[in-house]
């Protein structure tokens, strides 16, 4: 019964008529996602073209994927940065102290 | 074969990226900054096995979720929902449409700019690890379902039904927070309960 708000469509249409509201939402993801086989791909988007509810979903679905990775940024501490950078710095040194050819290779 | 001396060079940019994730997993700042700095020693000392010009954002990631997988999991110890509730696709969407089932763009923009980024991460972090893992390197790092079977380590067949059902779970716990804030019911009849 998923996508039953949609399920609505012309579907008398021969254009996307292999594909209808029900199965364009469950494939949905793998759509957007770009994990459908081109035939797949193109058939879906045709159906996207004439069925206007199922559009006006998958660009919910779009939306919402841009806002979730636009809030979910951090800003790094600048310490940790630092840490890293020291951290990496003193393997080095470790590494140069085991084997003095590392420092000038060749 | 990677030079080590080039290390920093490639690495050091992806650290924002792999910051944010690490708190996603971790739920913690302390937690997170020791995994990045985890992942960022042992990546220097792996980098020799790692071939320049292949994914390298990929291979940190990989690193990153080994790391966290091996120390700070296990050391939680916190228990592994098998499951997430699993809600029907669009679960959002319907409940923020009116009743003839299209949402308009500006009240779709509406809605969605209403999230917090705090809403956003706390949503994302109520996800049981597996799934929060796959829907944080699908939807916020933008991998596609190969690489995070590769990142992760499991079939692609779980990695698609994670990150699918993981989508799901998401929406509800957005639902929900919009919800608290009153800015949205369940819609009228279309209530699954």
């Amino acid at each position: 019964m998923s996508g039953g708000q949609v399920s609505s469509g012309p579907g008398t249409d021969d254009v996307g008529a292999d594909v209808d509201c029900g199965s364009a939402i469950h494939q949905l993801y793998h759509y957007l996602d770009g994990e459908l086989t081109e035939q797949r791909r193109s058939e879906i988007s045709e159906h996207l073209d004439y069925c206007a509810p199922c559009a006006s979903a998958a660009g919910f679905e779009t939306e919402l994927r841009q806002v979730i990775a636009d809030k979910c940024k951090d800003h790094v501490p600048d310490t940790l940065m630092q840490r890293v950078a020291q951290q990496i710095e003193a393997e080095r040194r470790k590494q140069v102290d085991i084997d003095p050819e590392r420092e000038h290779p060749e | 074969m990677a030079d080590q001396a080039r290390f920093s060079d490639l690495a050091m940019e992806h650290m924002p990226a792999l910051y944010s994730a690490a708190l996603r997993m971790t739920r913690n700042p302390s937690d997170a900054e020791d995994l990045v700095q985890e992942t960022y020693l042992r990546a220097y000392r792996g980098f020799g096995g790692f071939t320049e010009g292949t994914n390298l954002r990929a291979w940190l990631y990989r690193i990153l979720t080994n790391t966290y997988i091996n120390s700070y999991r296990a050391a939680k110890r916190r228990p592994e929902i098998a499951d997430v509730e699993d809600v029907e696709e669009l679960y959002l969407y319907h409940r923020l449409a009116p009743s003839d089932g299209t949402l308009s763009r500006s009240a779709e923009e509406e809605a969605l700019a209403s999230f917090t980024d705090d809403e956003v991460k706390a949503a994302i972090e109520s996800l049981p690890d597996s799934f929060r893992m796959a829907v944080l390197l699908a939807d916020v790092e933008g991998f596609s379902y190969k690489e995070i079977a590769e990142i992760t380590d499991v079939p692609i067949g779980t990695v698609m039904s994670r990150i699918h059902r993981g989508r799901r779970a998401l929406q509800k716990a957005l639902h929900d927070f919009a919800e608290s804030r009153g800015l949205v019911g369940t819609a009228p009849g279309r209530s699954s309960e």
